[in-house]
């Protein structure tokens, strides 16, 4: 073979010299891996910046639209809309990016990565829980990006920082563990794309059959007893009450116990058919 | 001589198919072993098995003396596995993917950097080390991807259609790196189309057909079985094909070959006298031959011989 301009592999003397190092090592610890595969999360941000244009532009994109388009009509002004809309539109910013999840991993496996994951020696569900590490990240921004752009409208915390930041924190528990579901999704599709096609169909009623946008008391009794049930309720609810310093006990709890109980039945699922063959 | 890989009446099905249908295989720990069939015949199927991403439905199968269901970790210690399509993060860079694969297997953050690099050089993808494994070439994707499988030295590799897509060059460089790590002393166990290839690196080769094993032996053995030697006619006039055949099929009683092109003609023979028989008789005709050679059966020849069609649908010349 002659080699020219195209990098040509190295000889079969420095393949060999790679290979005699009988260099297999112990298996990675469960932490460790977890941790790796967070790393990759990371850098595939970095190398793909505009995978984060959902993570930012959207949520600025609602936080405009929404507190302008309805705060006049709703609450008198688009400042005092605003006040009430900046903890939903966490909400919901949130739970729309939990889909991603979904969609990674099928694309992971999609591509054959998963192949490989699989193929090695290390704790089975750490792919899986690396990219969920990934995911804090990216919920984090993007709370982070409503509430600048909403304190730039006026909102103005009740509860203080201490309220914000333990808002920000319910809503990522909650995110984390709605993931499931659609990493079960994201096993059970053919492609990225019908992924997200699928999840939104259960997002769309999820986060605009809820008190979001609209106090609940101005809805048909019907859909107050849909709205009233709709754990996304309770977690807006929640967060309205942290954020601005009211007596929210029950509605966490709620939060926290609907929370346990997706993952307490998704997660053994998606590791069934995580383990599963395809 | 010591087993490396040893199936059992390994049989699997998805739905109704049956992918493989009682495979048995004994692998020679430290050789090049060749599977090789067209597309569907369960070669892929066989080789997952083995590097535990499927369990049979019955059977047993074994590498290195781990049976790969009851012991998939201690088989997932010693093997390695390069898919069919690039297992590696398309948007990493392929140092940043060997790293990856390096913590995974347990090494520290220094020693995954360090073997990585290692691993760039002798592959010469020292210079695309900080690119994205995206902006890669085919060629360049195969070898990040069997970079990626020698992180952790394995004792068994398996590699999955290693060169199905390459240009030439590229699988001419595919053949050398895998010769390299047989001459290692690991086990590779490899899957192919193409019988060239299989002739080329592998020590002995099983053909498999709809999940089964039609025959296993050297390749010299699989073309003895076919028995005799052969002629190949290359025509001048592509369009004279089908009169070439029915004319050596009447010269010489049967015997014709699966052509591997249009413009060639290929018959079984007894003898050299029969050669010259078919090539007067094509002179005779006035079918004008381009090149005619005498030599052994193909492995083409000894795939159409064992299940009656060619080993690539669409067969097209290898340049």
């Amino acid at each position: 073979m002659t080699s020219d301009a195209i990098p040509s592999p190295g000889s079969g003397d420095a393949i060999g010299r790679i290979l005699s190092i009988r260099n297999r090592p112990r298996d990675p610890g469960a932490l460790s891996a977890v941790l790796t595969l967070a790393w990759r999360a990371m850098l595939k941000i970095k190398h793909v910046p505009f995978q984060l244009f959902d993570v930012t532009a959207f949520p600025i994109m609602f936080t405009l639209l929404f507190t302008f388009l309805f705060g006049g009509a709703l609450e008198g002004s688009p400042r005092a809309y605003v006040q009430y809309l900046v903890p939903g539109i966490l909400v919901q910013t949130v739970v729309f990016l939990t889909v991603y999840t979904g969609v990674g991993l099928n694309t992971d496996i999609t591509k054959g990565l998963f192949d490989r994951f699989r193929s090695l020696p290390m704790w089975q569900p750490a792919p899986v829980l690396g990219a969920l590490a990934g995911d804090l990240f990216r919920y984090s921004l993007a709370s982070a990006i409503v509430l600048v752009v909403g304190l730039i409208l006026g909102f103005r915390p009740r509860g203080g920082p201490a309220g914000v930041l333990l808002a920000v924190a319910l809503i990522i528990v909650f995110g984390l563990c709605l993931s499931w579901l659609w990493i079960i999704i994201g096993m059970l599709v053919k492609s990225p794309e019908s992924v997200m096609t699928t999840s939104f169909l259960f997002l769309m009623p999820l986060t605009f059959a809820s008190d979001i946008f609209v106090k609940i008391s101005t809805m048909p009794a019907w859909l107050q007893v849909i709205v009233g049930h709709n754990p996304v309720t309770r977690l807006a609810t929640a967060s309205r009450g942290l954020i601005h310093g009211q007596d929210v006990g029950s509605d966490i709890l709620w939060v926290l116990v609907a929370s346990a109980a997706i993952v307490a039945v998704a997660a053994p699922v998606a590791m069934r058919m995580y383990h599963r063959e395809r | 001589m010591t087993i490396a890989i040893e199936t059992i009446g390994l049989t699997k099905s998805f739905g109704e198919t049956r992918a493989v249908d009682g495979i048995d295989l004994r692998i020679r720990h430290g050789s090049v072993y060749g599977l090789l069939g067209p597309n569907g015949a369960g070669k892929t199927t066989t080789i997952r098995i083995l590097a535990t991403l499927l369990k049979p439905d019955s059977g047993t199968a074994s590498v290195l003396g781990h049976d790969v269901v009851r012991q998939a970790a201690a088989v997932r210690q010693k093997v390695s596995l390069t898919g069919q399509y690039a297992s590696v993060d398309e948007d990493l860079t392929g140092h940043e993917n060997l790293v990856l694969v390096g913590r995974l297997v347990g090494l520290r953050w220094s020693q995954a950097k360090e073997r990585a690099s290692e691993l760039l050089d002798a592959f010469g993808l020292a210079d695309a080390a900080k690119r994205q494994v995206r902006a890669y070439s085919g060629g360049m994707r195969r070898r990040i991807d069997i970079a990626a499988s020698l992180v952790a030295t394995p004792e068994v590799l398996f590699l999955d259609e290693p060169t199905s897509g390459l240009d030439p060059r590229s699988r001419n460089q595919v053949w050398d790196i895998v010769r390299a790590i047989a001459a290692q002393g690991a086990t590779v166990l490899l899957t192919t189309q193409y019988l060239e290839e299989a002739d080329r690196l592998a020590e002995r080769l099983a053909v498999i057909d709809k999940g089964r094993l039609l025959a296993e032996g050297t390749s010299r053995e699989l073309k003895a079985s076919v028995g005799g030697s052969a002629i190949h006619v290359r025509l001048k006039r592509p369009e004279q094909q089908a009169e070439a055949k029915d004319l050596i099929t009447k010269t010489l009683g049967n015997g014709i070959l699966p052509s591997s092109s249009a413009a060639t003609v290929s018959a079984r023979i007894a003898d050299t006298g029969q050669a010259a028989e078919i090539l007067t008789a094509l002179a005779h005709r006035g079918i004008a031959v381009g090149e005619f050679t005498l030599g052994s059966p193909s492995l083409d020849d000894v795939f159409f011989a064992l299940t009656g069609h060619a080993a690539v649908e669409a067969p097209e010349d290898d340049p």
